[in-house]
């Protein structure tokens, strides 16, 4: 193993790449947006065990969604997606009832800016701009110049951190308040974070970001206190239908991969999964999610880059800074030693 | 705690001499992070309870520390939840410590346009006061055919869905013996 | 159908994701696009109110292509029997059923009896007010002479038999009907009728789930009936996947109708004696029962004398009748609208509120709240201060005017409730369980549970009543209160032994209630609860772990009655005693040891052979037959044709709501004509056809629950985690509908009946689609109603749009469907709202008549059903 692919590319062993020895296999999600029920119990779940304060009450019209975006108080977001496409084998009940070309005129240019006049327009995804795209609200008709609507489908995703085999936010900590924990998933540590801010542009998801009242960073930790009294992370204890599963991400990838080929086999073909590729952009990710539309409709990057694909070079400059501070600190207090 | 202890607890210490070269795991971890635990293992004690939302009758397990709801979450050997809780459920702890928790007794005159404060007990004394009264005030022994009938229409209750059955029970009989018969439920709703 | 269990009931959901995933097909069918329906495999829109036109049409598909599961229906279910020939149909009387007289607006049902059966004496006098449907207890209809089989004819063949009547009533429910009624596309009702009759035979079944989407309806009973109707010609009840499943609302609803507190009703849906016909206790315990009757139902005597030795202890005895008399007599509707009503009337002192918030929560929210303010006094007891608690500072009358701080006399009293985790005591779920809550912590300052409330004002005025010797004080003074005390908290575990029931002499727990004794030798609170402390053990606190035991978890809290995790399971087996499939066995006959067996407890006596013929002259128990399933029917069948016992006929019919846009395609007679209307101008209602003006309120509108909040948002609007998922009120409206009426999505509507007019912020929606129905374009819109003036997060309240109709039977509002208009903008505030509101009463030439005309067919088609002054004579104290 390179130093390289340390910051890029497949990596097996995450925790023991972070100098975990004996450490527990590497856990995760797998989110199978197919049986989403859209309740936001994950949310709440998150809220309450990790004490997550409120993130206000704006009526945000994406549909039944009101929490816009993950932040630094919202560690579980669930998007909703109204489109005018089937899902397959799912009968919507729009034919034959008398519904007009609702995609044209006044109600698509009141639906469309409407959205865009909502706080962050519905999308703030960090107090650094990074130009994400929003969870999709289709505009009904569009595109399709039919005379009325002719199908309809509704989806549901709960969205997470991504936990990424090569995380950006923690490649840039300066502090070391990130880190890699045992279980492989990378967590603040609020005892050191001095807000500097630098993560949160690092995150090719949108994912980490800041308080505004205490300035430091802040996001799922993948419940690591629970994790290590051996219990599963609260929003996948939760979730009534189970679209939330909590596991060995071994495991999790094989029954990722089983439930796609069920969906495949029983006519929804349009089911993918969406960060179980160790070699995409960030290393494959800890949270993979199964999908019933391209990731961008759900406000998820299709082609995820760690920013810091290029920084091993430049850590090799900041490793040698650090050596000398440590010999100055060393020096500094031998020096007090009465 | 001694140069040496303290030099080897030291982040870029550890990084620089461990297993952890980068710096981004093991060396990293804090002292708070290395001692975490989930705040239920400290629970003096869990009760085993029933969310009080729907009546889908959901098993919770509330967590007690000093006196105090620490965390309320699913029970997993439910078999009608499986564990499993809504948005509603996870945010009993909220329901039941939140600040919204009133905690005194309030009372608002006639005619007044705030509240104001009342012992528990004056209170109790209060409203056994005007239960009689009102009792007395619409007594029927005959409605208007004759019938007898030996109730009060002065009296009228509603109550919510979320009361125990021992409660129920004990307030149709109260007011079944006190002769109220308005006596109605949310399950009319 | 009437439900919307992904979003209201979560957790149960999962059940139903699991059966999809392993094969299972589910529809939805719903007037909205739900989250339910994202899930399901085809979501089917049909025109709030139009339920039963849709299910009829279901029933015509089953009956016309004979895909009824004869094996079944034969024996299980009422079909083969023979109506009496006086019976006159709906398709004879344009939409009435024979008996019915339009003066008191209800149906003398003796035409509807069995043939060679005698009639049924009515429950009380025998107006709609008397008659209620509840009144029969849960044992359904009393049922005179039949005891013994009625004249039938197995092959179904002769005209008068039931399923005949049957096929005839339903022929006109054609797939163009529904259609038409419904505004469902045909095929898409095809699809339904194909999936739904598939599932059913020996080896496959269909359960069927509803909720408040069908009670609240001016004809909810009539709804569930349907259901009933198809699932038991389908096979479908009594086995494991049927079956009707209300699910319901609240943690503890179930329970607060088995141990009722409701006006009609004492525990165990025993009636609460009326004023006439229940003189002495054996006029009443035969008004309850049937002297021919099968069934467990006819044991009534034993149950409701075990109630009163609890009630009364020791002062009950057999000279005294069991105190029978310190009863309160009921004469009629005491339902909570007529008490709301009977508040601005001045006739009501005091009121309790438990948990419950009326102002926000109820139909009609300003008649609840001008109601609240022409009391003595209001206790509201709850965890937080409710908007019922301050409707005289801050409720939409304040800002109206109408109700001033200054002049509003009621005292108000706000006791802090404790929560679900500061006392003990059991919920019963959806699904009949009891399960016992253990104490987490003690309550803080004066928050106190209603048991420690309750327990102490009643010790409080025994006090004070102390020594009294006048008569209506007896019935206090001589009660049972003696309840163990801990640290003043009332033992809820001795309230539930009780509730168990005991042999008195011996102070022994009963096991169930087949303990009963008509004798005074046992006591029990609630016999159908009978046995939830069985061997001295309080079985709604077992809590063996799911891992532990079997798919029916036996040991996991108690299920009413014996711990039956279904009920009829009777009809899961054949006649003969054996499962209708391996696949679906639950209970079966075990010839060998010469008793029921099975995964389930039986809900049949356990000695009792398939094959048992009862004597001729058996009544009650002892006269069900060996394959009589329905062991609480008086006749121990599944009813497909209703002979006594509901007030709007025998079988149902489709007809318009209360408030509709379109007049009824099927019928001349537009609504139920049986409905419970207040004609009062200060309950008016929106126009519907025949009357003139409906089109001032063109829109249907419908409301209902979110996930994220709970019912009248006492438990979820003082939230923040709860708050901050659904910040505002809205209204969802179609695209079409949002160009129609000039609606911008995030915007703001307001929402106008002739009660009131309410704002909400736009959501425009594909979910919300407009049907064609009658000829024309229904557009729908939508409301949760769980937001009020007061909490973290505030707005209109959408019951306030609603006025007071109910259906007859169990006087629930219908709040499921109404008309109204939609305008861009928000509302007029102040006193320009009153006039705002006015001027479409006088548009639509709305007075108290209107909506009352309750016949549309036939002579009495003009009568106008209103209240005549206030019946001050009604409560003139006689004491």
């Amino acid at each position: 193993m390179t130093q390289d692919n340390r910051l890029y590319g497949p990596l097996d062993d995450v925790a023991g790449d972070a100098g975990h020895v004996g450490h527990p296999p590497r856990m995760g999600f797998f989110t199978d947006t197919s049986v989403c029920i859209g309740c936001k119990a994950c949310e709440v779940a998150c809220k309450e065990w990790n004490l997550l304060p409120d993130d206000g009450f704006e009526l945000l019209g994406m549909s039944l969604d009101n929490t816009g975006s993950l932040g630094a108080s919202s560690w579980r977001h669930v998007a909703f997606i109204e489109q005018e496409r089937p899902i397959a084998g799912q009968d919507p009940g729009v034919i034959g009832t008398p519904t007009g070309p609702s995609g044209t005129g006044a109600t698509a240019t009141s639906v469309a800016e409407a959205l865009h006049g909502t706080p962050g327009r519905g999308s703030e995804l960090g107090t650094e701009p990074v130009d994400l795209p929003m969870p999709s609200f289709e505009l009904p008709g569009e595109g399709t110049g039919a005379e009325g609507r002719t199908d309809f489908r509704w989806l549901m995703a709960s969205d997470v951190c991504k936990h990424c085999t090569h995380a950006g936010c923690l490649d840039v900590c300066p502090t070391g308040a990130l880190f890699r924990t045992e279980f492989g998933t990378v967590v603040v540590q609020q005892d050191i974070c001095n807000g500097c801010g630098y993560c949160v542009p690092a995150c090719p998801y949108g994912v980490i970001d800041r308080r505004e009242d205490d300035g430091r960073a802040w996001k799922c930790t993948l419940c690591y206190d629970r994790l290590k009294g051996g219990l599963e992370p609260a929003c996948a204890k939760a979730c009534p239908t189970d679209s939330i599963q909590f596991g060995p991400l071994d495991q999790l990838r094989e029954r990722a991969a089983r439930r796609v080929d069920q969906l495949h086999e029983v006519g929804v073909p349009e089911a993918r999964l969406y960060g179980e590729d160790p070699h995409d952009g960030v290393g494959g990710t800890g949270a993979m999610f199964l999908l019933l539309d391209e990731p961008e409709v759900y406000g998820l990057p299709p082609d995820p880059v760690v920013p810091t694909r290029d920084l091993p070079r430049m850590w090799r400059f900041a490793g040698a800074a650090a050596g000398a501070l440590v010999v100055a600190a060393i020096g500094a207090f031998a020096g007090r030693r009465p | 705690m001694s140069l040496r202890t303290f030099v080897e607890g030291w982040p870029v210490y550890r990084q620089l001499t461990g297993t952890d070269p980068l710096g981004r795991g093991a060396a990293a971890m804090s002292v708070r992070s290395a001692a975490l635990t989930p705040r239920t293992e400290d629970a003096d004690r869990v009760a085993r309870s029933v969310c009080p939302y729907c009546a889908v009758g959901c098993g919770q397990k509330v967590y007690v520390k000093d006196e105090k709801v620490v965390q309320i979450e699913g029970d997993p050997d439910s078999p009608i939840s499986r564990g499993r809780l809504c948005p509603k459920g996870s945010a009993s702890k909220q329901l039941v410590t939140g600040p919204q928790r009133e905690q005194k007794v309030l009372y608002r005159a006639p005619y007044a346009t705030e509240w104001t404060e009342l012992d528990l007990d004056s209170a109790m004394d209060m409203v056994a006061d005007r239960v009689l009264d009102a009792r007395h005030k619409g007594w029927q022994d005959e409605d208007h055919h004759g019938h007898t009938v030996r109730r009060t229409m002065g009296i009228a209750s509603l109550g919510g869905a979320t009361l125990d059955n021992e409660e129920n029970y004990l307030i149709k009989k109260l007011f079944t013996a006190l002769g109220a018969i308005q006596i109605e439920n949310q399950a009319r709703i | 159908m009437g439900s919307n269990m992904a979003e209201a009931h979560p957790v149960g959901f999962q059940w139903v994701v699991e059966a999809k995933s392993r094969g299972a097909k589910v529809i939805h069918i719903d007037p909205r696009f739900t989250r339910t329906s994202a899930l399901a495999d085809a979501h089917v829109p049909l025109r709030a109110g139009s339920d039963i036109a849709f299910l009829g049409g279901v029933i015509n598909y089953i009956l016309s292509n004979d895909l009824a599961f004869r094996d079944y229906v034969v024996p299980y279910t009422n079909a083969s029997f023979l109506l009496s020939e006086d019976f006159r149909d709906t398709e004879d009387l344009d939409g009435l059923f024979s008996g019915y007289d339009p003066e008191s607006a209800t149906y003398d049902p003796a035409s509807w009896r069995y043939e060679g059966a005698p009639a049924t004496p009515p429950t009380a006098e025998g107006s709609a007010e008397q008659a209620l449907g509840d009144q029969h207890g849960s044992g359904g209809a009393r049922l005179e002479g039949v005891s013994m089989h009625p004249p039938s004819d197995p092959t179904l063949e002769h005209p008068r038999c039931v399923y005949q009547v049957l096929k005839r009533h339903y022929a006109r429910y054609t797939p163009e009907m529904v259609a038409e009624v419904c505004g469902t596309p045909r095929d898409l009702f095809l699809q339904v009728c194909q999936a739904w009759t598939s599932a059913s035979g020996r080896e496959r079944t269909a359960a069927l789930v509803y909720s408040v989407g069908w009670t609240q309806h001016t004809v909810g009973v009539q709804y569930i009936r349907s259901a009933a109707i198809i699932q038991l010609l389908l096979g479908n009840m009594g086995r494991p996947g049927g079956g009707i499943l209300a699910l319901r609302g609240h943690a503890s609803i179930q329970g607060s109708t088995d141990i009722p507190t409701l006006f009609n009703l004492l525990p165990g849906y025993i009636p609460m004696p009326a004023s006439t016909g229940n003189d002495t206790f054996d006029d009443y315990v035969e008004s309850v029962r049937g002297e021919q009757q099968k069934g467990f139902w006819r044991n009534a005597n034993a149950y409701i004398v075990s109630l009163l030795k609890e009630y009364w202890g020791d002062n009950a005895t057999a000279d005294n009748d069991f105190c029978y008399d310190y009863l309160p007599r009921i004469s009629g509707d005491h339902g909570t609208y007529r008490t709301a009503l009977d508040m601005i009337d001045g006739r009501v002192f005091g009121y309790f509120l438990l948990g419950q918030n009326p102002g926000v929560g109820s139909a009609h929210g300003r008649l609840q709240r001008l109601g609240m303010a022409n009391l003595d006094w209001l206790v509201v007891r709850d965890l937080a201060m409710i908007e019922s608690a301050t409707f005289w500072k801050d409720s939409p009358e304040v800002e109206t005017g109408e109700i001033r701080p200054e002049t509003c006399r009621t005292e108000v009293f706000f006791f802090p409730a404790a929560s679900h985790v500061e006392k003990e005591g059991t919920f019963t779920q959806t699904q009949r369980m009891l399960q016992w809550r253990e104490k987490a912590v003690e309550p803080r300052g004066d928050q106190r549970s209603d048991l420690w409330f309750f327990f102490h004002l009643g010790r409080m005025l025994r006090e004070r009543l102390a020594g009294s010797d006048a008569r209506r004080d007896r019935p206090l003074l001589d009660l049972f209160w003696d309840y163990e005390v801990r640290d003043g908290e009332p033992s809820a575990e001795h309230v539930l032994r009780r509730i168990s029931g005991q042999d008195v002499a011996t102070g022994k727990q009963l096991s169930g209630y087949m303990d009963l004794k008509d004798d005074g030798s046992t006591l029990s609170g609630c016999w159908i609860y009978s046995g939830v402390y069985a061997d001295g053990v309080n079985q709604a606190a077992r809590r063996t772990s799911r891992f532990e035991q079997d798919l029916y978890a036996h040991e996991w809290g108690w299920v009413w009655p014996y711990n039956r995790r279904i009920l009829y399971n009777r009809a899961s087996a054949d006649p003969a005693g054996r499962p209708w499939s391996e696949r679906k066995a639950i209970i079966w006959w075990d010839e060998e040891k010469k008793e029921w067996t099975g995964h389930d407890v039986p809900d049949f006596e356990k000695d009792k052979p398939p094959t048992y013929e009862p004597p001729q002259d058996a009544v009650g128990v002892a006269a069900l037959r060996g394959d009589d399933p329905f062991i609480m029917q008086a006749d121990g069948k599944g009813w497909l044709f209703v002979p006594n016992g509901l007030l709007d006929g025998p079988m149902p019919t489709h007809y318009e709501p209360h408030e509709s846009p379109v007049r009824n395609p099927l019928y001349g007679q537009q609504g139920n004509p049986t409905r419970t209307v207040y004609g009062r101008s200060d309950n008016p209602s929106n126009p519907g056809p025949p009357e003139p003006n409906a089109e001032v309120f063109p829109y249907v509108f419908t409301t209902a629950r979110l996930t994220e909040h709970h019912t009248a948002g006492g438990m979820s609007r003082w939230l923040p985690y709860l708050s901050e998922l659904q910040p505002e009120m809205f209204v969802e409206v179609s695209p079409e509908l949002a160009r129609e009426r000039d609606l911008q999505h995030l915007g703001w509507a307001t929402l106008v009946s002739s009660r009131s007019a309410i704002e909400a912020r736009v959501i425009v929606t594909d979910r919300m689609k407009p049907l064609r129905v009658a000829g024309r374009t229904v557009h729908q819109v939508w409301v949760p109603y769980h937001w009020g003036a007061t909490g973290l997060v505030t707005g209109d309240s959408a019951n306030d749009l609603l006025g007071v109709a109910l259906d007859p039977n169990v006087l629930i509002q219908e709040s499921k469907v109404a008309t109204c208009d939609v305008r861009p903008g928000r509302r007029p505030r102040g006193e320009e709202l009153l006039a705002y509101v006015e001027d479409y009463r006088r548009r639509a030439g709305i007075t108290v008549e209107t909506g009352t005309r309750v016949t549309t067919v036939g002579p009495g088609a003009s009568i106008a059903h209103i209240e005549t002054a206030p019946e001050g004579q009604d409560d003139e104290e006689r004491s």
